[in-house]
């Protein structure tokens, strides 16, 4: 009686494509690509990507450098920023300067910084992650105790203390987000190393004569991947606005460079006269943080579908 | 327990005095011409010799360190180098402001995220869910000093031209003074600390509602024939507030040196703002003393958390 249904299940199995064995990657990717808003998201990104690298396309278009001064025809008589029209599609800033140029050459600033402090911070996380980890004793100790004053320091006001007497500039903003940064990447690496190096399969890299290193990298890095790489897309837009915050509280980068937080700062007392000036940078930044933290919920959801599954139980 | 307590508080100690050691690291280290900038540009060279040593800077740094933790020791934190005011009496005078401002917005936070998120797991892929989940990832992707000045421009320009003067535009007003004119200085900081971070406990609520909902207790709360409202608040939302009170602390703890953005747009002279102009200024010691302050009170919140943490499960205690 049972054994009729097993036969034709393993009859049309056959017939089938042969299952095949799927790794984390490719499982999280083909549940990412069916999860609409993150792909939309990804899009997005991809758009800022594209102005940000088509600056000088979009100068060259307008016809409008993105330092230069249109005193006369780009700020009122009053001496006021000028609205939205056909010569500037998206006004003038309070010097008389191409809203809509500064924007593209602005989303340069966010993106490179947001990808290099990123990246900084996830190296230099992950290996004391590791390090901590992996070889344990008095080095966790000592990691632990600097991990715990990292994150205690109040970041923003150290950070513009430390831009203030540096002076600003693009590296130093970069090493001084990946400086306060890298902590929270150490302390969720080291966690998942803890039981990853109790697992058999490394006792039997061990046993094979691997040295520490190798286990290290080849064996234990590969598996604690996944959580860094969500909380690295969430990372991101995190670090977008942290160095927005710095430009706006005058330490991002000096200027005339354009970037978004130090526009919308000059931008603050017009918010009154000249609500593009506000506005358009504030969207453009907002979209930026909002595609970013977008798609890194769709990267959380596809490496960690538990509860999505609960929720359709 | 109070074994674990004793080590905690030890290791907030030290994690407390590494942070002196950083901050008093980084600023003496780099060189600073304040002395300078005090005397004054026809300065002779004699007059900035002067001023560096009646500030103490022409000792070597080291003794300079230990001279700082002798006095902090005793409450000490020195005296700001312009006006010679006590570090400790402009702490005392920010605090207020910069817990005025926290206390407020963490109410409205927690209510706020809190309800969203049960509101949002026990009708999960619902439209109100779905709706609230994109509202607090709005206002988490939210630039602070955005939404400040957006908030300013709709409260206080807009209603001010239509003739509603509800909203100034910034400052401060002690409560003592008005409580009413303090109020009204206050709502608009409270909204915008508010909703940029009742976002994530609408989320963290969320997250963790639904997996106590999963639980077995709860099944068989549903199944003695309680009304769903208590099965949820008192038996589901009791159990899920857990690692909201954590992050809680946590946040309560970051905003006291946190709030820097909030304060710079709205004029409010917290602790944050009061370090940003000390910092524009090179004013080292009220720098280093309100860093100080604020690190110290993340500290303590993690020790207050952690303490919670222990005597709610035991078993947190072991490790």
């Amino acid at each position: 009686m049972n054994a009729q249904p097993v036969a034709t299940v393993t009859a049309s199995a056959a017939s089938a494509k042969p299952i095949e064995g799927r790794g984390t990657w490719a499982l999280a990717w083909s549940r990412l690509r069916r999860d609409k808003v993150a792909m939309i998201s990804l899009v997005v990104i991809l758009l800022i990507v594209v102005v940000a690298i088509a600056a000088p396309l979009v100068a060259h278009v307008t016809g409008h450098p993105p330092n230069e001064q249109y005193r006369d025809i780009g700020l009122s008589p009053e001496g006021l920023p000028r609205a939205p029209n056909s010569t500037f599609w998206l006004g003038t800033d309070d010097l008389g300067r191409d809203i809509l140029v500064r924007i593209a050459y602005g989303a340069r600033v966010s993106l490179l910084v947001g990808v290099v402090a990123t990246g900084l911070t996830v190296v230099v996380g992950v290996l004391v992650g590791l390090a901590a980890g992996y070889v344990g004793g008095w080095l966790d100790t000592v990691l632990a105790r600097v991990v715990d004053v990292v994150l205690s320091v109040p970041f923003l006001l150290v950070a513009i203390a430390l831009v203030s007497v540096t002076g600003p500039s693009m590296t130093v903003t970069v090493l001084v987000i990946g400086f306060f940064s890298w902590a929270s990447v150490a302390r969720i690496v080291r966690g998942q190393v803890l039981s990853i190096r109790e697992r058999e399969y490394v006792e039997a890299a061990r046993s094979l004569g691997a040295g520490s290193v190798r286990i290290m990298f080849v064996d234990v890095l590969p598996n604690v991947l996944a959580p860094v790489i969500v909380y690295t897309t969430l990372l991101v837009p995190v670090v977008i606005v942290t160095q927005a915050t710095l430009s706006f509280l005058g330490l991002g980068l000096p200027p005339p460079t354009a970037d978004w937080g130090g526009m919308i700062s000059s931008a603050q007392n017009y918010y009154t006269t000249a609500w593009w000036f506000v506005v358009f940078p504030g969207a453009a930044l907002l979209i930026t943080t909002l595609a970013f933290n977008l798609f890194g919920d769709g990267v959380r959801d596809a490496f960690d579908p538990r509860l999505e599954q609960q929720l359709r139980r | 327990m109070a074994r674990f307590l004793i080590r905690r508080i030890l290791q907030g100690i030290v994690v407390l005095w590494l942070i002196t050691v950083a901050v008093f690291g980084l600023f003496f280290v780099v060189p600073n011409d304040v002395a300078r900038t005090l005397a004054g540009r026809q300065a002779t060279p004699e007059t900035i010799a002067l001023i560096q040593h009646r500030l103490g800077l022409d000792q070597p740094v080291w003794k300079q360190y230990l001279d700082f933790v002798w006095r902090a020791l005793h409450g000490d934190l020195g005296y700001d180098y312009y006006h010679q005011v006590p570090v400790t009496h402009i702490i005392a005078q920010a605090l207020p402001i910069t817990l005025s401002l926290a206390i407020g917005a963490s109410i409205i936070w927690l209510v706020l995220g809190v309800f969203n998120g049960v509101l949002s797991a026990t009708h999960p892929r619902s439209l109100e869910d779905r709706g609230l989940t994109a509202f607090s990832l709005f206002f988490y992707s939210m630039p602070p000093f955005l939404l400040g000045i957006l908030l300013l421009y709709v409260f206080y320009y807009q209603l001010t031209l239509r003739g509603v003067t509800w909203f100034p535009a910034g400052g401060y007003v002690p409560f003592a003074q008005d409580p009413t004119a303090w109020f009204q200085h206050m709502v608009l900081p409270w909204i915008t600390l508010a909703l940029l971070l009742a976002a994530t406990y609408t989320r963290l609520t969320r997250a963790s509602m639904l997996d106590v909902l999963g639980e077995d207790y709860i099944r068989t709360a549903r199944s003695k024939g309680i009304t769903e409202r208590r099965v949820i608040y008192r038996h589901g939302l009791r159990a899920a507030l857990t690692p909201v009170v954590t992050q809680f602390g946590i946040d309560l703890g970051q905003l006291v040196g946190g709030a820097v953005v909030t304060e710079t747009v709205f004029s409010l002279p917290g602790l944050g703002n009061t370090a940003v102009d000390a910092i524009t200024r090179q004013d080292l010691p009220v720098i280093i003393g309100i860093v100080l302050v604020a690190s110290a009170a993340v500290v303590i919140a993690n020790i207050v958390v952690d303490v919670a943490y222990a005597a709610l499960d035991p078993r947190v205690r072991l490790h």
